[in-house]
């Protein structure tokens, strides 16, 4: 196995087009793993750590413009505030030791399902941008991911930054684990108001191949809150509505049964958390007005 | 060290431990060293046709590959029966079976080595359902078939009736021992066809004697030593990497290290036995037990090792702390091609605690009654008969633990949870909810819960076994003060037991300076640190030496100096019965060096017999009681352990802070099985063989524990201590689950408790 | 590492931080219990971050400031933490201590006079098998006193 470490931008990416197979690492909290157990050999290996720019972040018309190589411990303290969901979602990551490792970027080129930072992006409708000495793309988040462990990256792509609105609103995210603290998602849920656009995004994750969105849940919950003219005059929403919601929810997902859970025990468990989040987010929103 | 029994002293190997210099066995190095690794099965079962490993041998920096023919003497091996391959030979019995080995120059040579090896293998449909083990269309796994062991005990009147009538059917999942330091040692050949072993085990002696068979050699010729022992909880009975790093080293002539990763050692030692167990208990309107019929079914595995005891253990204590006339228990122990199951901490009690407490608190339902009421009507006492016949000697506190962890206070309630509006109104301590961070609920849905559940086992090995334990105490003068110097094979496993033989050895013979020697098989066995017996053996062990020194101390003292009666040894000194210096003992002793070694033998105990079960078949009884309070999302099925309350009877604690310690890590590990610890198993095959899906207890998920440490005495045993370690381990977990089914309402019959079994989705 | 320039030789590509530290520079005090991150059993400063030195690839700590636990007791006196731990009995088989000794040191550093609920969330990724974790908790709030300026 080789081991290259370039020092800017533009080497890595000239050095990911030489060496296409080539397993990029930053903070190495997927990647070592297999590496530790002896689940992957890869002729060699780029180390992202380097390079300065992936660990900055800073508005991009409009945009936040987050560096793949920020850790989630750095996106809770530095902008919690701006995206909230990503912080809270930041938080269940691992351990302290983890958060200080791990990045978002990683999080993406690992493309878990059950990766905890999908869902708020997705929620959030972020976009990746990916680079190559070809040139530089974006892809909105839920085009990103096709498949367990399998996104659109080009085998010349590296992660450079995902874009993300600053919250426009309240966020929520929510996540199942059978103990308190470490743990990988059983399933998980984030949500995302845009009182401006009369809008909720959504994102599950750990319940489907991909991380997933739920599109008929936000149309249907949009639908009560502008039936009633509820961003104006914000009012609790019906039992049934959150009911429905939640149950519209759990249908987007594709659960399977695993070692983690099983499919119907996440169908129900994301409706119970969309539920609630939902209820948080809007009381939130309610007190805010 | 100067502290004596009762005192609390730092511990002995405490410094290197928290400066990163004790050296574990998986931190040990040698010049030349190579490296070994394991070539396993893929399949719990299956032929092998063939094996061949030319191109394992011709990678570069590979110095020898083994298989089954390189094994020179024994080639099975097992605690009780010897029924496990050293090396697969002609067929492997469960996934991850040692199949080859392979010793290179380093880690990764070896690991690329052992997938050179290429094993031809005939795939057998595996046997992985315990209960078709029991059927004669079943695959015969053994040639002596596949019940490992069946214990029958008749106990009173097999047609009793009763006015209340109970039945529950409960199943126990596979837990693991997970001890942090994974299996590793370091073999080391001498230049006389010997070998050196420096092994993180339980018990050297018992390592010393397989290794002796497998290696063809004399016991004189494998010695032992015990590296530094990184947790076992039962991990470390049998055999892991031992025989095959003393193989790879005898033939390379090499120092030869092995260390597992830790999915391998998921596969590398015994877990506990998943179980299955049937339940009928009949009672009196006034709530006296009439009987209790139990079917109990433990699955083994593919391989022996410890489970005609721990079978032993789910039968004799299947009642549970309670008096009981009649009882008609079946229990079996069978092979199957599932992960091969044997100690773990609790040993046969855990799993049928579950399962009587479980009943105990539906037979209180049943009756209208307050289950601890119903327990203390019940509990046993001094005098009482097991459901073995055996009469329960010595303190048997059960109705006093009850009543202590009653009385405790309760924990404040749950929190309000302001469902206001606003950023500001959300604000809840999520840490304080169930799900924790995860964020998952703001007190939605959150129920509170209490359960009670007492527990109890044996203390020793038990039926007839040959426990004892060895000891050399050693007196000289060093440096013009005296040393005493001692030495056993009992195993420092994390438990104390270094200090606490400091602390018998300061205290029976006064002197300030004890140094406990390492352990290692120079002297004679000290037998398990297992069955929370090493206090107690090895304890009176060297506490019989020392006597035994200073008896001759005393002696000497009486020729040179005169005689005083009542004299004793005290402040490095013989001290008179008023309490005067006489002489000390750097001036006594002078050049002169008193040593004595002894073995300690509790009284003997007997097998059960074959039809009846009924025998004296145990030494000691150790008795804790639990209540936990749990908050339950009973939506989302998650679960928060917001404390613990036990109450133990440890006899004599010797050392307090290490006794707590055991109380404390002990119901972390019950806490562990109640609500997430299993290893599953599909087809045969571990699904979670890693600390990302085997989950351990973190300390988010691990609540205060407030202790009663009752030291009650028992006339039998040094300085009337009790076995600590197991109790803690064996109701705390039962407690849990009672308090889940307080919180939900649901029966919960299975553990660990998963979220869809809250939920019922 | 700790504070002086070391170099390892000989290191292969695939090995991370903790094979350097314990087989190339004779520092086996971090420790090999999972290498997957989820027992924090490896936990070392990585310019002064808290990692677990099993997911640092060996060349990413090329030209790094790493701080082990072999780093904490200066001229064999014992760190206030590490005497804590000693005093509260939150030292059983010790596998766990060296990790759990680095993250509290971490954690003082950051928040000297810690809450419960601060300690536990600090030590969330430390396991340990043998304590149930009461003694560590009074480990650190014993070694928080005792380190109050």
């Amino acid at each position: 196995m080789d081991f290259l470490q370039p020092a800017t931008w533009t080497e890595a990416l000239a050095m990911k087009a030489a060496h296409p197979d080539a397993l990029p690492i930053a903070g190495g909290t997927d990647v070592m793993v297999e590496i530790n157990f002896d689940r992957q050999r890869p002729p060699a290996f780029l180390d992202l750590t380097r390079i300065a720019e992936l660990s900055g972040w800073g508005l991009d018309d409009g945009m936040l413009r987050v560096g793949a190589g920020v850790t989630y411990a750095r996106l809770i303290g530095e902008l919690g505030d701006r995206l909230p969901g990503l912080a809270m979602a930041s938080r269940t990551v691992g351990s302290p030791q983890i958060r200080n490792r791990g990045t978002v970027g990683g999080n993406l080129g690992s493309a878990s399902p059950a990766g905890d930072a999908h869902p708020p992006l997705l929620a959030s409708r972020a976009i990746v941008e990916l680079a190559s000495t070809a040139g530089t793309r974006r892809l909105p988040a839920h085009e990103f991911f096709l498949g367990p462990k399998r996104n659109a990256m080009r085998k010349d792509e590296l992660i450079r930054a995902f874009l993300v609105e600053p919250a426009q609103g309240p966020q929520q995210f929510s996540k199942v684990g059978t103990r308190n603290a470490m743990v990988i998602a059983v399933c998980s849920f984030a949500l995302a108001l845009e009182p401006e656009r009369r809008r909720v995004g959504t994102g599950i994750g750990s319940a489907a191949p991909t991380p997933v969105t739920a599109p008929e849940a936000e149309r249907f919950i949009e639908g009560v809150l502008g039936e009633h003219d509820m961003w104006q005059k914000p009012a609790p929403v019906a039992e049934s509505a959150l009911v429905r919601f939640g149950e519209l929810v759990a249908a987007a997902a594709r659960p399977i049964d695993d070692v983690r859970g099983t499919a119907a025990y996440r169908r129900h468990a994301l409706a119970v958390m969309a539920r609630r989040s939902f209820v948080w987010a809007w009381n939130e929103y309610r007190g805010a007005v | 060290m100067s502290a004596r029994i009762g005192d609390s002293p730092r511990r002995a190997d405490g410094p290197p431990k928290v400066r990163g210099d004790f050296a574990y066995s998986s931190d040990l190095k040698a010049g030349g060293m190579l490296w070994g690794a394991t070539v396993r099965s893929p399949h719990p079962y299956a032929r092998i046709l063939a094996i061949d490993t030319t191109e394992a041998r011709a990678l570069p920096g590979v110095l020898a590959v083994l298989t089954h023919l390189d094994v020179p003497g024994r080639k099975l091996y097992g605690l009780e029966i010897q029924d496990q391959p050293v090396l697969a030979m002609d067929v492997v019995r469960c996934w991850g079976e040692a199949v080859a080995l392979v010793a290179a120059d380093h880690p990764e040579h070896a690991r690329r080595a052992a997938q050179l090896v290429r094993v031809t293998y005939e795939v057998l449909e595996p046997l992985t359902d315990p209960e078709r083990a029991l059927t004669d269309d079943a695959p015969r796994l053994h040639p002596g078939g596949n019940i490992t062991r069946y214990v029958k005990i008749r106990h009173g009147d097999q047609k009793a009736r009763a006015d209340v009538v109970v039945n529950g059917e409960y199943e126990i999942g596979m837990q693991d021992q997970a001890p942090l330091g994974p299996e590793s040692g370091l073999a080391i050949p001498d230049s006389a066809g010997g070998v050196d072993l420096h092994v993180a085990t339980q018990w050297l002696h018992v390592d010393r004697d397989q290794l002796a068979g497998i290696l063809s050699l004399p016991p004189d010729k494998v010695r032992l030593r015990l590296a530094g022992v990184g947790g076992a909880f039962g991990a470390r009975e049998d055999l892991s990497m031992q025989a095959h790093a003393c193989l790879l080293a005898l033939r390379t002539g090499r120092p030869v290290k092995m260390s597992y990763s830790r999915p391998e050692s998921f596969v590398g030692h015994v877990h506990r036995h998943p179980g299955k167990l049937i339940y009928e208990h009949g009672a009196t309107r006034e709530g006296k037990l009439v009987y209790v019929k139990a079917r109990v079914l433990l699955d083994g595995g593919a391989y022996a090792s410890s489970s005609t005891a721990v079978i032993a253990n789910a039968c004799c204590f299947a009642v549970g702390p309670y008096e009981c006339p009649n009882a008609t228990v079946d229990g079996w122990v069978v092979y199957t091609n599932n992960p091969p199951c044997g100690a773990m901490r609790g040993f046969g009690s855990v799993q049928n605690c579950y399962a009587h407490e479980a009943q105990m608190d539906k037979l209180a339902a049943a009756l209208g009654m307050d289950p601890v009421e119903l327990r203390k009507r019940n509990a046993m006492k001094t005098g009482s008969r097991l459901i073995t016949g055996q009469v329960v000697e010595g303190s048997a506190p059960v109705a006093e633990l009850l009543d202590r962890i009653k009385k405790m206070p309760l924990p404040s309630p749950l929190p309000p949870q302001g469902a206001g509006l606003g950023r500001g109104a959300r604000k809840v301590d999520l840490t304080q909810l169930p799900g924790g961070v995860s964020n998952t609920t703001h007190g939605e849905g959150v129920v509170r819960g209490v359960g009670y559940a007492v527990g109890f086992k044996n203390v020793g090995y038990s039926e007839g076994f040959d426990d004892y334990s060895t000891a050399r105490v050693r007196l000289s003068v060093v440096n013009g003060r005296p040393r005493a110097e001692v030495h056993t094979a009992a195993a420092e496993v994390g438990q104390g037991l270094v200090t606490v033989q400091a602390q018998i050895a300061a205290t029976e013979l006064g002197v300030s300076d004890v140094v406990v020697l390492d352990a290692d098989t120079q002297v004679g066995s000290a037998g398990s640190s297992s069955a929370s017996r090493q206090t107690y053996v090895t304890g009176g062990a060297v506490k019989a030496a020392c006597e035994a020194v200073r008896e001759r101390v005393l002696a000497l003292a009486q020729s040179e100096i005169g005689g005083s009666t009542g004299a004793r040894l005290e402040s490095d000194a013989v001290v008179s019965s008023r309490g005067e210096v006489m002489v000390t003992l750097g001036t006594l002793l002078g050049d002169a060096v008193i040593e004595e070694t002894r073995e300690f033998r509790p009284r003997r105990t007997h097998r059960l017999d074959s039809e009846t079960g009924q025998a004296d078949a145990h030494l000691q009884y150790a008795f804790a009681a639990h209540r936990a309070v749990v908050d339950v999302d009973i939506e989302l099925g998650l679960v928060r352990v917001v404390e613990l309350a036990t109450a133990q009877d440890v006899g004599k604690a010797i050392n307090p802070q290490a006794v707590e310690g055991q109380l404390e890590g002990g119901a972390a590990q019950g806490l562990g099985l109640a609500v997430m610890e299993e290893i599953q198993v599909k087809d045969g095959v571990i699904r979670n063989a890693s600390f990302t899906d085997y989950l351990l207890p973190t300390i988010l998920d691990m609540p205060p524990v407030r202790m009663d440490i009752l030291e009650l005495g028992d006339p039998h045993s040094p300085y009337g201590l009790k076995g600590v370690g197991e109790p803690p381990t064996i109701s705390s977990g039962p407690a849990i689950v009672a308090a889940i089914r307080a919180a939900t309402g649901r029966p919960i019959t299975r553990v660990p408790v998963r979220p869809h079994d809250i939920v019922d989705t | 590492m700790n504070g002086r320039p070391r170099v390892a030789e000989d290191v292969w590509e695939g090995t991370n931080l903790l094979g350097v530290l314990r087989e190339h520079m004779d520092l086996p005090g971090s420790k090999n219990a999972c290498e997957q991150g989820e027992c924090g059993s490896c936990s070392v400063y990585l310019d002064g971050r808290l990692v677990c030195a099993c997911l640092v690839l060996a060349g990413q700590a090329q030209g790094r400031d790493i701080r082990t636990v072999e780093g904490l007791a200066s001229a064999g006196v014992l760190h206030p933490v590490q005497e804590a731990f000693l005093e509260a009995g939150a030292v059983q088989c010790g596998f766990c201590t060296p990790g759990l000794v680095v993250a509290t040191h971490d954690l003082l550093t950051r928040t000297p006079q810690p809450t419960t609920m601060e300690i536990r969330e600090a030590l969330a990724g430390n396991i340990c098998r043998c304590t149930g974790y009461a003694k560590i908790i009074d480990a650190v709030h014993l070694a928080a006193s005792r380190m109050r300026p």
